[in-house]
């Protein structure tokens, strides 16, 4: 990939006149990695968002800014967040997951049958789920990378795979969830669920995947550009594997989590809320670009707090469920449209 | 890349045996196994072999087989069409709300319905070729749009009721048919759409979206409009939902579930048939002939007793395994 | 002491061609080496073999003595050879230091030492003298010349003792390649030896102390900086006999009014150019690369926006884009046909009828008559099978011809033909000649870019010679491939001391 082309418009390049570039000092590259991190603008929008919502519900005559609104907002955003969390790892890996909506459904399934009831198997039931996120992630992995079949259709295959499993086992709600777990979903510490503080371990989690470790500057590399990472030696497909393998994790996590809040699995848990298209319109809201190799976590929450704002300021005015999701569909498209624009104007 | 000159000069011959000769070779391997099907089918259940009972899995299978020549279309030109079931949903929903049981109003509605349709393709086409926004996202987004659209305004259930007239087209057929007893409307309107695919995709449009899905730039070099042609094909598309909705409303009754999971099995049809992910390369006729093949493993599992919820996962592992092994293939080839 | 590089004898062949006939090349630390030869003379494929990319079918590669062998780019870098191509391989949204320690990151307690990797990037950066950027930039924000140097720091700490440079000043500007060369002069005395690939004779004269000449995959000589000049390295480069039948070319009576006619050409690369063809002429448009040959053809026929300047086929102005030019006349043969020429999955048959297929009706009508395919294919001596066999199963010549077949299908007025014969056999390269002239016979006008010189010459009715963007000079035909090379690779200064 020519790297030569965009930056000659930077200036430096080309002419006669030797135009000195302005010396960029320590200060400039610190400014330049806040306010041209992909993450900043999605707060600023988070901001903007926030504030009509504030003026629309307080007009049609509803509360939007006291606590308890606002905790409710932070409550929706858990299980959203947590699979957006591990989308966002997919999706910057140059990759993508269209099964995680099935996986939320099949763990919470898992969990609750394990558990049977009893606390006692809390442990049990967190093992498997997680060994069953792995799995998935695995195989999604292998398909990718070893059989040569193209994200969304490996995705959407293990989707139909894991749907068809579902329904042939299950036809309601399963399994049931020990008590003290089921209080995960309802604990407060002060006016903050707890539910909160796991969505909080879950994005520390995989921004310290991110930042930190070897595992996520490759990750990096091989979103932006495979070849390059490749002739570097990086062992691209283990990369991605292992990013499915994250994203499948985090999936499988959420349904652990859907599983303490409803007291049971059901089978539609995932299909319900539309975790698929939800997780990756977050994180396209969240400026990581769908092509791969640039963006974050950070960036993917505020877009989940994007939409949890609108979720909620619908449900206040009221708004038909299903208009929501023709409002979704809309901003889904018009995400992936401007940051489209975006990208091909800077290169 | 091999050579292939012959010794002497040659004058290229091209004759009519050798072009229908190349059509079926290209289409064999998924004729044979639609055929294995059959056959199973038929030891299974002997009635099959018998005309009233072959014409029920056409009649089965024909909106299907109708999506599958739409999304034929757009796949052969390098795109995904994820909002066909969306489509055809909404097609059932609002001819039972619009026509409510009157007979007159079924063909002007029936004419809206496939307006429907074709709009809801343009505007796709729109999105995918000018605001550049990569098609299964567009028609994934769409799908939400219009799943959303329809029950926010039937209220979200479904209402009215379809008249015999309009049930008719995907229930019943031309009666006294010699041999056949009656011949189903849907397997008419299938030939009658298959031909018509055929015959498109052998003339200049389809020879120019079969370029386009295979060197883009050397189609868009050699002055074909690009962007207007996968727009067409996201309106055949959106013109084949609109259609396999009103066989589909007839024949499976109205619902909400009707077009769920429609859009994925057109694509393992597609990709069953041998036509390539990514584009130019495949027939339209092996696109149905995969749609069929499709209808006719669900029906064996059945036979077999195998549970229905189970469609869905077989169906995973075929898309998976027909991308893979079209995956492998291509590897060779160029 | 043995050189640091000694390639001994090195041959290599693609599909049965051989393309490297056993050439020898040493160089030694602190020696800037330049490397030699007009477009397919061999530099870029000797210099892959060198990095690891290709592995030779002959010949032996000693790094300071030791035999050494490479099947990977990165086995070449962990012994010390690096090299940086013209596409730069970086991570444009990651910094300068993500990208120097890509695979490599430092760790301190299983993490990444984000610090640590920014300190050595600095150190680095300060060593070649860096002042306008540091290890946190984006690469993205960097200029071309910016990003070379992000190369070379980034081949420096992987401890090279051996940098090669293809084509490193290409896309620089003038004061850019004077900061490159402090920075390359520098690192010639901590030790490391440098080979330099370029055809700029004013800069190899600068920097460079040896000079080995290329031509045709063969070792012509290696000469020190000092004792040589222009022409004996250009009468090196070239001057070859030229053999080979060309069919004859036209008279001037012969020749017609002007079909194409383009003034003031500017792009991001093109500087002003002008250039007429008459009808019945072929004129060929000469140059190394980089000089802007192919970016004029796509200009003139529309593939590229051009930001200042008038084309006119036939005495119109013509719009934009390539349907535009098309339906003018004029068509375009690519370099690459099966990157952008074919349809390489579909029949020949639809490969020919495609860009006829794309004319919009009014262009239809002006078409005289309408012509078969299979009269086309006969017509090109296409040898083929059948008309339904797919275009990737072809010979290169053949789908050469297929190619030419679907634009006569428009009936073009004006042809433009870049490279018309690469990777074509000799029988096939002379009935595409035979094709060409009986095409101007009849009326076309030709532009055709070619990077053979015995196709220039002996085919051309006059050569035009490009440069660095701008035509830097006209030749008549049957000119001496000394003359086309000096236009094409020395500068003015240096052809008024010759």
């Amino acid at each position: 990939m020519s790297v030569s082309e965009p930056t000659k418009a930077a200036g430096t390049g080309g002419g006669d006149a030797p135009t000195t570039p302005r010396r960029r000092s320590a200060w400039d590259d610190r400014k330049e990695a806040i306010t041209n991190s992909p993450a900043t603008p999605v707060y600023a929008a988070l901001l903007g968002v926030f504030i009509i919502a504030w003026i629309v519900v307080t007009i049609d005559g509803g509360t939007f800014l006291t606590v308890s609104n606002i905790v409710n907002m932070l409550q929706r955003s858990v299980a959203l967040g947590i699979v957006s969390a591990g989308q966002t790892v997919a999706i910057l890996a140059g990759s993508l997951d269209l099964s995680v909506a099935f996986l939320i459904s099949l763990s919470s399934l898992v969990t609750a049958e394990v558990m049977d009831g009893s606390d006692a198997n809390i442990v049990p039931a967190v093992l498997a789920v997680l060994a069953l996120g792995v799995v998935v992630g695995l195989g999604n992995g292998l398909i990718i990378t070893k059989l040569r079949v193209n994200a969304f259709i490996a995705t959407l295959g293990t989707a139909l795979i894991l749907q068809g499993l579902i329904q042939n086992r299950y036809d309601g709600p399963a399994g049931s969830i020990g008590d003290g777990f089921e209080q995960l979903g309802y604990t407060r510490f002060g006016i903050i669920p707890a539910s909160v503080f796991l969505l909080v371990a879950v994005v520390a989690l995989v921004y310290f995947l991110l930042r930190w470790t070897r595992f996520g500057f490759r990750l990096y590399a091989v979103g932006g550009d495979e070849e390059v990472s490749r002739l570097s030696g990086v062992r691209t497909h283990r990369v991605i594997i292992a990013a499915h393998v994250v994203c499948s994790v985090c999936a499988a996590i959420t349904g652990l989590f859907l599983a303490s809040r409803l007291g049971a699995g059901t089978p539609t848990v995932g299909t319900d809320g539309g975790y698929d298209l939800e997780s990756i319109a977050a994180v396209v809201l969240g400026g990581t670009a769908l092509a791969g190799g640039r963006g974050g976590v950070l960036g993917t929450i505020g877009g989940v707090f994007i939409l949890a704002v609108l979720d909620n300021t619908f449900n206040q005015l009221e708004v038909n469920a299903f208009l929501k999701d023709v409002v979704r569909g809309v901003i889904i498209i018009a995400a992936v449209a401007v940051y489209a624009r975006r990208s091909e104007r800077r290169a | 890349m091999s050579a292939t000159t012959p010794d002497a000069f040659e004058t290229p011959v091209t004759s009519r045996s050798e072009r229908v000769r190349k059509a079926l070779v290209g289409t064999a391997p998924i004729f044979i196994v639609l055929f294995i099907l059959l056959a199973l089918i038929a030891i299974e259940n002997p009635n099959f072999l018998e005309p009233p009972g072959f014409l029920a899995f056409l009649k089965r299978a024909a909106p299907l087989a109708i999506l599958a020549a739409g999304q034929y279309f757009v796949i052969v030109s390098g795109e995904f069409d994820l909002s066909v079931g969306s489509i055809v949903t909404v097609v059932v929903v609002v001819a039972a709300r619009l026509i409510d049981d009157d007979p007159s109003k079924t063909w002007p509605i029936i004419a809206l319905l496939l307006g429907i349709g074709a709009t809801v393709g343009v505007t796709n086409g729109l999105i995918t070729t000018r605001l550049k926004v990569p098609s299964f996202i567009t028609t994934l987004g769409m799908l939400l749009i219009l799943s959303g659209a329809v029950f926010w305004w039937t209220g979200g259930a479904p209402r009215g009721a379809l008249p015999d007239n309009f049930r008719e087209i995907g229930r019943l057929g031309i009666q006294d048919f010699p041999v056949l007893e009656q011949l189903p409307w849907s397997v008419v309107i299938l030939l009658v759409i298959g031909i018509g695919a055929i015959v498109l995709m052998r003339a200049s449009f389809g020879r120019r979206l079969m370029a386009v899905g295979d060197n883009e730039s050397a189609a868009r070099l050699s002055g074909v409009k690009v962007e207007n042609m996968r727009t067409i094909a996201f309106v055949l598309s959106g013109l084949s939902a609109a259609v396999a909705g009103i066989l589909l409303g007839g024949f499976a009754g109205v619902s909400a579930q009707v077009g769920q999971g429609l859009e994925f099995q057109a694509i393992t049809a597609v990709v069953l048939g041998g036509v390539v992910l990514g584009g130019g390369r495949g027939t339209v006729l092996a696109a149905m002939a995969g749609a069929l093949t499709l209808e006719a493993l669900f029906t064996l599992l059945n036979l077999y007793g195998v549970s229905g919820a189970l469609e869905d996962t077989v169906q995973g592992i075929i898309i998976i395994a027909a991308v893979a092994f079209a995956s492998y293939r291509l590897r060779g080839a160029r | 002491m043995a050189p640091l590089l000694a390639m001994k004898d090195i041959r290599k062949s693609f599909l049965g061609v051989e393309v490297l006939h056993g050439v020898s090349l040493e160089c030694e630390a602190g020696e800037i080496h330049a490397v030699m030869g007009e477009n397919g003379a061999g530099k870029s494929t000797l210099m892959k073999v060198l990095a690891g990319v290709y592995s030779p079918d002959g010949g032996t590669i000693e790094l300071e003595g030791e035999q050494v062998s490479f099947s990977h780019p990165v086995q070449a870098q962990g012994a010390g050879v690096a090299i940086i191509f013209q596409e730069f391989n970086l991570l444009p949204d990651r910094t300068v230091a993500e990208n120097v320690f890509v695979n490599r990151e430092p760790t301190k307690r299983g993490l990444v030492d984000i610090r640590a990797m920014e300190q050595h990037t600095r150190e680095l950066l300060e060593e070649v003298g860096v002042t306008h950027f540091g290890p946190r930039t984006l690469v993205r924000h960097l200029s071309t010349a910016q990003q070379q140097i992000v190369e070379i720091v980034k081949a420096l700490s992987l401890d090279a003792k051996l940098l090669v440079l293809d084509e490193p000043t290409a896309a620089l500007a003038e004061h850019e390649v004077e900061v490159l060369f402090t920075l390359l002069r520098r690192l010639r005395e901590r030790g490391l030896g440098m080979v330099y690939i370029s055809h700029r004779l004013r800069e190899i004269f600068t920097i460079c102390d040896k000079i080995t000449v290329l031509k045709d995959g063969e070792l012509v000589g290696t000469v020190p900086t000092e004792g040589t000049d222009t022409n004996t390295l250009i009468s090196m480069m070239v001057g070859r006999e030229l053999d080979g039948y060309f069919p004859p070319r036209g008279t001037a009576e012969e020749l017609g009014d002007v079909r194409l006619r383009a003034t003031g050409i500017e792009t991001s690369m093109l500087t002003g150019v002008d250039i007429e063809v008459r009808a019945g002429e072929i004129v060929g448009l000469a140059g190394l690369q980089g000089s802007g040959r192919t970016e004029l053809a796509r200009a003139l026929f529309g593939a590229d926006p051009i930001s200042a300047g008038t084309i006119e086929v036939d005495g119109k102005k013509r719009g934009r884009g390539p349907r535009a030019g098309i339906g003018s006349g004029m068509c375009f043969i690519t370099e690459d046909r099966k990157l952008e020429g074919l349809t390489l999955a579909q029949p020949i048959r639809d490969n020919v009828l495609l860009a006829v297929r794309s004319l919009g009706r009014s262009q239809r009508k002006r078409l005289p008559n309408t012509v078969s395919v299979q009269e086309l294919a006969r017509s090109v001596e296409l040898k083929a099978r059948s008309l339904e066999q797919e275009a990737r199963f072809l010979s290169g010549g053949n789908q050469q011809k297929v190619v030419l077949a679907k634009w006569l299908a428009t009936q073009p007025g004006v042809l433009i033909f870049d490279e018309p014969t690469r990777g074509v056999d000799v029988g096939a390269k002379a009935g595409i000649h035979d094709l060409m002239r009986g095409l101007a016979r009849d009326g076309v006008a030709i532009l055709m870019i070619s990077s053979e010189m015995p196709e220039l010459i002996g085919l051309a009715d006059r050569i035009l010679v490009m440069r660095n963007g701008e035509l830097a000079g006209e030749l008549p035909a049957g000119a001496a491939e000394t003359e086309i090379m000096k236009l094409a690779a020395a500068e003015d200064h240096e052809l008024e001391a010759a």
